[in-house]
């Protein structure tokens, strides 16, 4: 059984002028209808641009904004919008880890107090037990215990981000959502950070949700990858799949953005600038959000949105590279 | 959209209103003493007291009491002193004059000081004149408004007369109407005192406002431009530093017409704040509540009146 | 932000134990002459005060005791100051030296205590208002604003003509008018926190609204209140002076600062001691409050501008700087200096839905220029005639940000 199903889940922000009498005058499409699955201990790579509805997917499914529609189901119960008393045993075993290791510790705290918060709000164990156990966590993260006492500015980035993963794994969660743990990270740290969550997630046999806008670090760990766009995932696969034989356009985009080692494979590829800003969520384009910046877009692509399909490769595209060519005549590159 | 804004403010306005006669009606209810005795007088009768306790409508439910007394209030009857069954309409508004020529004389005074000391601190900042302005307005505001006007009966009126320069005369208010130049006369220590008091926070918002406008992009531009710096503070700098300055003014003018409470009792001027604190000796409620409608008044119209040239004048402002 | 890179453990045999924000505001505030000479003056004050009793005891005159053989003339008029009455007598022969160190009691208890209760209201309202913003903020914002634009002391004759003066009708009085201020401020920055990564955290822990507000957002809160109660309790003092005065605030024979000058007031063209070393024990106290407000300000929010700043070379550096670049700008006057990580967030949040001219929003959510313990317009001055603007620490504004 899945831990984790996501299903056709919506999220919109309603845009209100005027201060008394509010009226709605919009909203952002930040996740139109997404749907996912996660099985134990998988890691699910979650990678799109800014500002193409991650980060709010990722704060659905941990509860920390309400749903529009759809479902989320965690380990077979249906936790959408639940209340906040009947959500509280479902987050010990879902965790987030933030993206900003500067942002997301308090800096007025010590970090001991810190880790130990989820102890705390959960009512688990003795201050001394506590204690104890944030000592470990620490260890196990590879802080040193003895700066228990210390505040979040006497540590570096790297460090903190440690501390976020001690929070994170306080609990004994079963779900990880990393909203973007490496992105504000030197690249030197963000190997030991990502290292250190693969070894945790053996040990503890953690189920992963990673965030990332860079794709070259999702696939270091992620067994299978989702590429969203403004609000939608169009292709998920496989993580080495998906590098090998990118279907949608847009991942192909990304893709071949990403600085790869290997210049002859790049070579092989070719490279695939995207022209054209992102569009609003505020109003989408009609049909596959992606034709409007798409080099293989054909008329269908203006008019019908297409279904996320493919069996084990799923991709969301009229025209997918390695399918049938487009019908216009505007698409080879 | 300007009409949408105005009559929200309006309405705004209007609430605030409400509320302080909500307030005042309450400190009536609450207040020790029974104002138909009061009225009355040490001789009177029960059966006196009992008249003009029906009178004033005191038997009555609460709610009826609230409704007369609005409608009273909207009939612009304030009610009558206790003291001398005056109307208080009739009290304040013949103890407008003194308040009014204090605080529209010192206005001009303390404006022109306040804003040019503040260009002048802004374009030095961080020089040593800057920091003794700035210390100057710190003192200000560290010393009771009594204190400075005693200092300067003491030194201007007092000594000077001692020594035979009786150009300041001591306490007291001669009518424009009699004499504009004794008027003049008797006012100027009052003046300086107000001035004193508040050219020291208008220096610190001339100074703070002008800094921001002189950190912006036109100004820069106007700079690169090779506009003469006297011209780029003045005519460019100034014009919008000014915009919160000049609705600052307005606002403290129409809370200052409620009363210039300490600056008229220092120096026995005889305005609407004297006659408050009279009252408040002589526990005459309903001077002390008109004075607080009054005031209230003064207070929202100069915020609505400052909130629309604001919003006229700065186009920058958001009409929502 | 180069503290926040430093390693522990890289000075070897030197542990940077615990360098925590009020650590680092400590050791900044040690440096600080003008700060520091302010502190010892205050400390003095509060002393003197607490030992009034056994100066009293000491020289043998009471804070009552009528001296009318020695401490009144011929004439019936105060004794100038001797050795025997160090500031003069008042008109009851009484010895002026030891009813100003009484008067300081009353005073500072008043300063204090007025500020204290408005600084846990302001807290409150502010962090309410902030944190679940909504119809809640747009109520009590717009108290806030009656409160704050309201001429009070009007509003002070009203309250008093009816519970009459008294020691806590004026600590109300001034707690009730100083509140308003702290809680616009706290309002802006609950504004500001609560949008933070770290409160997202504690959510998602789980933690209830309460635990967020305490543990998450209120100890972000306390370097701007603590700041503006510095300068708040001056202009309380201020304040009761003034009430005092007018003969609404502390009652004879109990002597406060403001009643000792209101029974100068007659008599200052025959005994100038009378007036002269009330008021100005009075001045001495406030401005110290009103430069140690300063002083703490800079100590915990380094970027603002300040008065009187040790880093005067520095900024006079920078002022020259930006006489001849006018490209730097004010606005890099406030960005420069020495970062720390004590509080990277300036009120510079304008409010969802805000409405009007910003003019009445400032020290809180209004344009990003003013700092945490900001001030604006739209705060008045105590024990003054009328609204003059800005809080106590006018003296404060920030160039930009």
């Amino acid at each position: 059984m899945n831990l984790l199903e996501v299903d056709d889940l919506v999220k919109h922000f309603p845009i209100h002028e005027g201060a008394v009498l509010r009226r709605r005058v919009g909203q952002v499409h930040a996740v139109d209808g997404v749907s996912l699955t996660l099985a134990p201990g998988e890691t699910l790579g979650l990678v799109g641009e800014t500002g193409c509805g991650k980060s709010t997917l990722a704060r659905c499914i941990a509860g920390l904004y309400p749903v529009t529609s759809g479902k989320v189901v965690f380990d077979g119960q249906d936790i959408t919008n639940l209340p906040r008393g009947a959500m509280r045993p479902f987050r010990r075993d879902i965790q987030v880890m933030f993206q900003d290791p500067y942002g997301s510790l308090n800096p007025r705290r010590r970090v001991g107090s810190i880790i130990a918060d989820p102890l705390v709000i959960h009512g688990i164990g003795t201050a001394k037990e506590r204690r104890r156990a944030v000592g470990e966590l620490m260890e196990r993260v590879g802080l040193n215990p003895e700066h228990y006492n210390r505040f979040p500015a006497e540590f570096s980035g790297g460090q903190r981000q440690r501390i976020g993963v001690a929070r994170a794994l306080a609990l004994r969660p079963r779900l990880i959502i990393c909203d973007e743990p490496v992105s504000a990270l030197d690249v030197s740290i963000q190997a030991q950070i990502l290292n250190l969550l693969k070894d945790l997630q053996d040990e503890f046999g953690l189920t992963y949700l990673f965030i990332a806008h860079d794709l070259s670090v999702v696939r270091h760990v992620s067994d299978r990858i989702a590429v969203m766009y403004l609000g939608r995932v169009v292709e998920l696969a496989e993580a080495d799949e998906l590098y090998e034989h990118p279907r949608h356009p847009y991942a192909d985009a990304l893709l071949s953005a990403t600085a790869v080692a290997d210049p002859d494979a790049a070579d092989r590829r070719g490279r695939v600038i995207l022209t054209g800003d992102v569009p609003s969520p505020i109003d989408p384009p009609s049909g596959c959000r992606f034709h409007p910046r798409c080099p293989r877009a054909g008329d269908l692509c203006a008019e019908r949105q297409p279904p996320l399909e493919g069996g084990g490769h799923l991709t969301a595209c009229h025209y997918p590279i390695g399918g049938a060519p487009p019908a216009g005549e505007r698409g080879t590159r | 959209m300007f009409r949408r804004f105005l009559i929200r403010r309006v309405i705004l306005g209007a609430i605030v209103l409400w509320l302080v006669t909500l307030g005042t009606f309450f400190m009536f209810f609450v207040a020790p003493g029974d104002p138909a005795r009061t009225l009355a007088g040490r001789q009177a009768t029960p059966e006196q007291v009992e008249l003009i306790r029906r009178d004033l409508g005191l038997d009555q439910p609460v709610l009826v009491q609230y409704g007369q007394y609005m409608g009273r209030l909207l009939h612009g009857d304030l009610g009558k002193s206790y003291f001398n069954g005056e109307s208080v309409g009739t009290l304040v508004a013949a103890d407008l004059p003194p308040t009014l020529s204090l605080v529209l004389g010192g206005a001009v005074l303390w404006f022109l000081v306040g804003v040019s000391a503040g260009v002048l601190s802004a374009t030095r900042a961080r020089s040593p004149l800057d920091r003794a302005m700035t210390f100057l307005a710190l003192a200000g505001v560290s010393m009771p408004t009594f204190v400075i006007g005693l200092l300067l009966l003491y030194l201007l009126f007092f000594q000077l007369t001692k020594a035979g320069l009786p150009i300041f005369p001591p306490d007291s208010y001669v009518d424009f109407s009699q004499n504009p130049a004794e008027w003049a006369r008797h006012l100027i220590l009052p003046w300086v005192t107000l001035a004193t008091v508040q050219a020291a926070t208008y220096l610190r918002l001339t100074r703070g406002s002008m800094l921001d406008v002189l950190g912006e992009d036109y100004i820069r531009t106007a700079r690169a431009k090779g506009v003469p710096e006297r011209r780029v503070v003045v005519r460019h700098g100034l014009r919008s530093a000014l915009t919160p300055v000049v609705s600052q003014l307005g606002v403290d003018v129409g809370t200052l017409i409620g009363g210039v409470v300490v600056t008229e009792s220092v120096f026995g001027l005889g305005g609407v704040g004297q006659a408050v604190v009279q009252a408040f000796v002589s526990s005459d409620l309903p001077v002390i509540m008109g004075v607080v409608l009054i005031t209230a008044a003064a207070v929202v119209v100069a915020n609505l009146l400052v909130d629309v040239a604001y919003a006229l004048l700065d186009a920058r402002v958001r009409l929502a | 932000m180069t503290l926040t890179e430093i390693r522990p453990g890289v000075v070897p045999g030197r542990t940077i134990a615990g360098r925590s924000p009020w650590a680092l505001a400590w050791a900044r505030i040690r440096t600080d002459k003008v700060a520091l000479a302010s502190a010892v003056v205050v400390l003095l004050l509060l002393v003197l005060a607490a030992a009034a009793p056994l100066i009293a005891q000491w020289s043998g005159h009471g804070p009552d005791d009528q001296f009318r053989d020695i401490g009144i003339t011929d004439q019936g008029l105060p004794v100038a100051p001797n050795g025997t009455f160090w500031f003069g007598t008042d008109r009851l022969g009484r010895d002026l030296f030891i009813r100003v160190l009484y008067g300081a009691r009353v005073s500072l208890v008043v300063g204090v205590l007025s500020t204290g209760l408005a600084a846990l209201l302001g807290v409150a309202v502010g962090l309410l208002a902030g944190f679940y913003g909504g119809v809640v903020d747009t109520l009590l914002s717009r108290l806030m604003d009656v409160v704050l634009s309201f001429p009070y002391l009007i509003f002070a004759i009203a309250v008093v003509s009816i519970a009459g003066p008294s020691l806590t009708a004026t600590v109300g009085v001034i707690a009730f008018y100083s509140w308003a201020a702290i809680a616009r401020i706290v309002r802006g920055q609950t504004l500001s926190i609560k949008e933070r990564e770290y409160v997202e955290a504690a959510r998602s822990l789980g933690a209830s609204d309460a635990r967020v507000m305490v543990v998450d957002i209120l100890p972000n809160l306390l370097a701007p209140v603590i700041v503006l109660v510095t300068l708040l309790v001056p202009a309380a003092i201020v304040f009761e002076s003034t009430l005092s005065y007018l003969g609404l605030g502390i009652v004879p024979p109990t002597p406060s600062w403001g009643n000792l000058l209101s029974e100068a007031q007659g008599f200052y063209r025959v005994a100038w001691w009378y007036l002269t070393f009330p008021a100005g024990t009075l001045l001495v106290a406030t401005l110290a409050f009103n430069l140690l407000g300063d002083g703490v300000r800079d100590a915990i929010d380094p970027r603002t501008e300040r008065l009187f700043s040790r880093r005067r070379g520095l900024l006079r550096r920078r002022a020259r700087d930006r006489r001849s670049a006018p490209a730097s700008g004010a606005r890099a006057a406030a960005s420069d200096g020495p970062v720390t990580g004590t509080d990277g967030d300036g009120p510079g949040r304008r409010e969802p839905g805000g409405d009007g001219p910003g003019r009445r929003e400032p020290g809180g959510d209004g344009p990003g220029r003013r700092e945490p313990g900001g001030d604006g317009p739209g705060r008045r001055e105590p024990g003054r005639d009328g609204p003059d603007g800005r809080e106590p620490g006018a003296h404060d504004d920030s160039t930009g940000g």
